[in-house]
């Protein structure tokens, strides 16, 4: 399993473009290597079908979009493509009053803390809003 | 996004030669950066959505837009494109964005 690496491409001579809008731009070669999903990523994946389905429709796969091209350049682009998934989602939920800030932050504090118990190694790095 | 029950009349038909906005994008865009202001022919009339630009803020898409397959030619897009004259590309692009093409800019 290989990992992608990720670089900041300066957008020269991009008026006008967003973040994701890069169709032209020379961003050297394609890294065309399969690489397996994460749990966590399969998990990412199944939350947001669960959220846009007719069911929930908590929102439309559009909001996503326009969520993970909100982000400046370069959060977007040392973002994975699931991170970005995952950190969209956090966003939308809140923005639709399904969960508020504080509830999500909570949460995760509980399961660091459960981790931290449990003797396993937890990241202090939160993940930005 | 879904297909309405009464879709708009299409403003343009297959082989109409169409010139894309070249205009900032506000917000969630769905058209590339790199087609902005460029001239291309309608190749067919995909059908009609809600608007994914306002679907993209959690409005219901209305009024529902028509969606078309726009061909260009490579060399239209890329100015120092190499390849073959005939090479072209297809992108969806929604009406809002299509303005009928003047005689000078026909390609």
């Amino acid at each position: 399993m290989t990992t992608p690496t990720r670089k900041t491409m300066p957008r020269t001579g991009a008026k006008g473009r967003a973040a994701h809008d890069v169709g032209g731009l020379d961003f050297g070669p394609i890294d065309r290597h399969e690489h397996d999903l994460a749990l966590w990523e399969k998990r990412v994946d199944a939350m947001l079908i669960l959220l846009v389905g007719k069911k929930k429709g908590a929102f439309a796969i559009d909001a996503m979009r326009r969520a993970i091209e909100d982000y400046g350049q370069q959060e977007y682009d040392r973002t994975t493509y699931y991170e970005k998934w995952a950190r969209a989602i956090r966003n939308l939920v809140v923005e639709q009053e399904i969960l508020t800030r504080a509830e999500i932050e909570a949460r995760m504090q509980e399961v660091r803390d459960k981790h931290l118990k449990a003797g396993r190694k937890v990241s202090k790095a939160g993940v930005p809003w | 996004m879904t297909i309405t029950a009464k879709p708009p009349k299409p403003r343009f038909k297959t082989g109409d030669t169409v010139h894309i906005g070249d205009r900032k994008a506000v917000g969630h865009c769905r058209t590339p950066w790199y087609l902005r202001g460029k001239t291309g022919v309608v190749a067919s009339i995909q059908g009609t959505y809600h608007d994914p630009e306002r679907l993209a803020y959690h409005k219901p898409g209305l009024p529902s837009q028509v969606l078309y397959k726009v061909r260009f030619l490579q060399s239209e897009i890329w100015p120092k494109y190499k390849g073959p004259a005939t090479d072209h590309l297809e992108a969806d692009i929604y009406e809002y964005w299509l303005e009928p093409a003047t005689e000078e800019r026909r390609p």
